[in-house]
């Protein structure tokens, strides 16, 4: 008995090997570009011969990179922070209350889900000019929070529900409103839930290309996936690839680091809110 | 609950209002007492509550969604072009004659469904295999989960440069391997390298859907098949599938339609060229670079209708129930 679960674990074990080194490869991989000296980055080497951070210190000092990397940040957060905001409003509303038009919320929250983004790049990109929006924060905020919101009320109205919801009833027998209710009893209790929510329209913001190439033209919005796809080198001669890498890890690391402290938070997000039987 | 509660949902509502404001007669028994009794002051602020919190969300929705594709309706049927913004003019349904004799976006339809197909039945296989490993493997489970949120989390166009470089003669270890050639030059090596990234980045999401699938069988259902005699493969067809299935057909529409909009591994890849152009990557170019706003627009729309159609088949033919939607329901 005992042999069989020392072989079935070492059966498992193989395959939690070949799982992590999929994942990992291609992470590694652009990290290890990104440490190469110019005059080993086309040796195709997987592990550099020559250890240099000049390709971070490169990218810090340009201009380019910097900005896109505020650009990014900025949009991300207050992007999150919103429909963060308006999701639990929402949410709160799907979970909690009686009221007609609920079902209809849902269902045009589902069809945004689906939505083909690109079909909203045309008309944006001509909305956006008229209003004076195109290349600006708030013109890649909007449509960040809008793709975000699903996904948002979604994940939300899942954690909602395990809430021990009694201690809301309490709080109205002792006089509070609903208002008071959700403001001083609930929300505690669901920060955890908002914090994962956060964490997952974060990476969505974080990761978008579509919407940033083609809703901004100058360094004012260009956010830093894009600004990856426009560096060229100082020069004309000179190669792009080991500060393209550098600035690729730069923005891998939040990511790294979400992944790394909350991994339970965003599994259970993740699977919560998309599949309920 | 499926997801065709979607337009039952929106009956409700119309018959609602049309019961309030009194056209309505047949209303069932229940409904119209229960309307009858007048609403009480907490029921009121109840649904005034509701409302309150639910519409920035839906205007914020609406606003960027609803109107956008009808602007777009509009602009498909003007020639619209922003180097010649004096030739504007309502022209019908010129542009899509345009666009649908052209064989540069049958190409680009045809590449598109050939990666939707191929990447989608790829990640069913080893997404499930991933959410057997994460859900059941006896060590680890937290590395593993870890890892596999990698590629989720990653941002696209930094996995894309990764696969780009690795793919790259001398540069790479991968073009290496295979003798230095440069696969991202010829057609079919570049189509398989693109599916291969799109893969390797969404794999894990459909794994995590999948996970809440298995989630739902019932532990004591395997054990009795197991005493049963079923053996693994048996129990994994006879029991684990049946009762995964809606799962399974949510994962499988929601990526059906996040393949379909493929655009990131293109542009970093390739940016289109031999002939890999997804129908993003033309309408993207024929906007930014083309700044032709009507055929632009025209593809954006003949995108909404394709992928509305997926949906539909999906949701007809197979019955997909869609994910929390059964919310209007508990009350």
């Amino acid at each position: 008995m005992a042999d069989t679960t020392t072989k079935a674990k070492l059966r498992w074990g193989l395959l939690d090997v070949i799982v992590v080194v999929f994942a990992l490869i291609p992470v590694l991989w652009i990290a290890s570009l990104s440490f190469k000296t110019p005059a080993t980055l086309t040796d195709g080497k997987f592990i550099p011969r020559e250890w240099t951070l000049d390709n971070y210190r490169t990218i810090f000092q340009t201009d380019q990179f910097v900005r896109a990397l505020v650009n990014s940040i900025g949009i991300a957060l207050i992007a999150t922070l919103v429909a963060v905001v308006l999701g639990a409003m929402a949410a709160y509303a799907i979970s909690r209350l009686d009221f007609p038009g609920k079902r209809l919320l849902v269902g045009v929250s589902l069809l945004i889900a689906m939505f083909p983004q690109v079909s909203l790049v045309s008309p944006l990109f001509e909305i956006e000019r008229q209003l004076g929006l195109f290349d600006t924060w708030p013109g890649l905020i909007l449509p960040y929070i809008t793709f975000a919101l699903p996904l948002a009320i979604y994940t939300l109205s899942a954690f909602f529900k395990q809430i021990p919801w009694d201690l809301e009833k309490a709080a109205k027998m002792d006089g509070a409103t609903q208002g008071q209710a959700f403001r001083r009893v609930i929300a505690p209790l669901a920060a955890p839930g908002l914090f994962t929510t956060a964490i997952l329209v974060f990476i969505f913001c974080w990761n978008d290309f579509l919407f940033a190439i083609t809703l901004t033209s100058t360094e004012r919005a260009r956010t830093v996936p894009v600004a990856l796809s426009f560096f060229t080198g100082e020069s004309q001669f000179e190669d792009p690839t080991g500060a393209i890498c550098a600035a690729a890890v730069v923005i891998t690391i939040p990511i790294i680091l979400f992944v790394l402290f909350f991994q339970r938070r965003i599994v259970s997000g993740l699977t919560s809110g998309a599949v309920k039987g | 609950m499926s997801i065709n509660a979607t337009p039952a949902g929106a009956d409700v509502t119309t018959e609602e209002t049309a019961a309030r404001t009194g056209r309505h007669a047949a209303v069932p028994a229940q409904r119209a007492s229960r309307r009858r009794a007048p609403l009480s002051e907490n029921k009121r602020a109840e649904r005034r509550l509701g409302w309150l919190l639910c519409a920035p969300a839906a205007l914020v929705m609406l606003l960027v969604t609803a109107y956008p594709i009808l602007y777009s309706v509009w602009l498909s049927m003007q020639r619209f072009d922003l180097r010649f913004p004096d030739q504007r003019e309502f022209i019908g349904l010129e542009n899509y004659v345009t666009v649908l004799t052209n064989e540069f976006w049958w190409t680009a339809f045809g590449v598109t469904m050939l990666i939707t197909v191929v990447t989608v039945a790829v990640e069913l296989v080893l997404g499930m295999g991933l959410a057997l490993v994460m859900h059941r493997t006896l060590v680890g489970r937290g590395i593993v989960r870890t890892a596999a949120l990698i590629p989720y989390g990653i941002v696209t166009v930094v996995a894309a440069f990764s696969w780009r470089y690795a793919w790259t003669p001398g540069t790479g270890y991968l073009a290496n391997l295979f003798d230095g050639s440069a696969p991202l030059t010829e057609r079919a090596s570049s189509l398989a390298i693109i599916m291969l990234a799109e893969i390797w980045k969404t794999t894990p999401f459909m794994a995590l859907l999948l996970m809440a699938g298995l989630a739902l069988v019932p532990d004591d259902l395997l054990k009795a098949a197991s005493t049963d005699g079923a053996t693994a493969w048996q129990r994994f067809t006879k029991v684990m599938l049946p009762v995964m299935k809606p799962a399974i057909l949510v994962a499988l529409l929601f990526r059906t339609l996040d393949a379909f909009r493929v655009f990131d591994n293109i542009y970093i890849l390739t940016s289109g060229a031999n002939e890999t152009s997804s129908v993003s990557m033309i309408a993207y170019n024929n906007l930014i670079r083309g700044l032709n706003l009507g055929i632009g627009s025209t593809m954006s729309v003949l995108i909404f209708i394709t992928v509305a159609i997926i949906a539909f088949v999906f949701v007809k033919l197979f019955g997909t129930a869609a994910p929390g939607s059964d919310d209007g329901e508990r009350r």
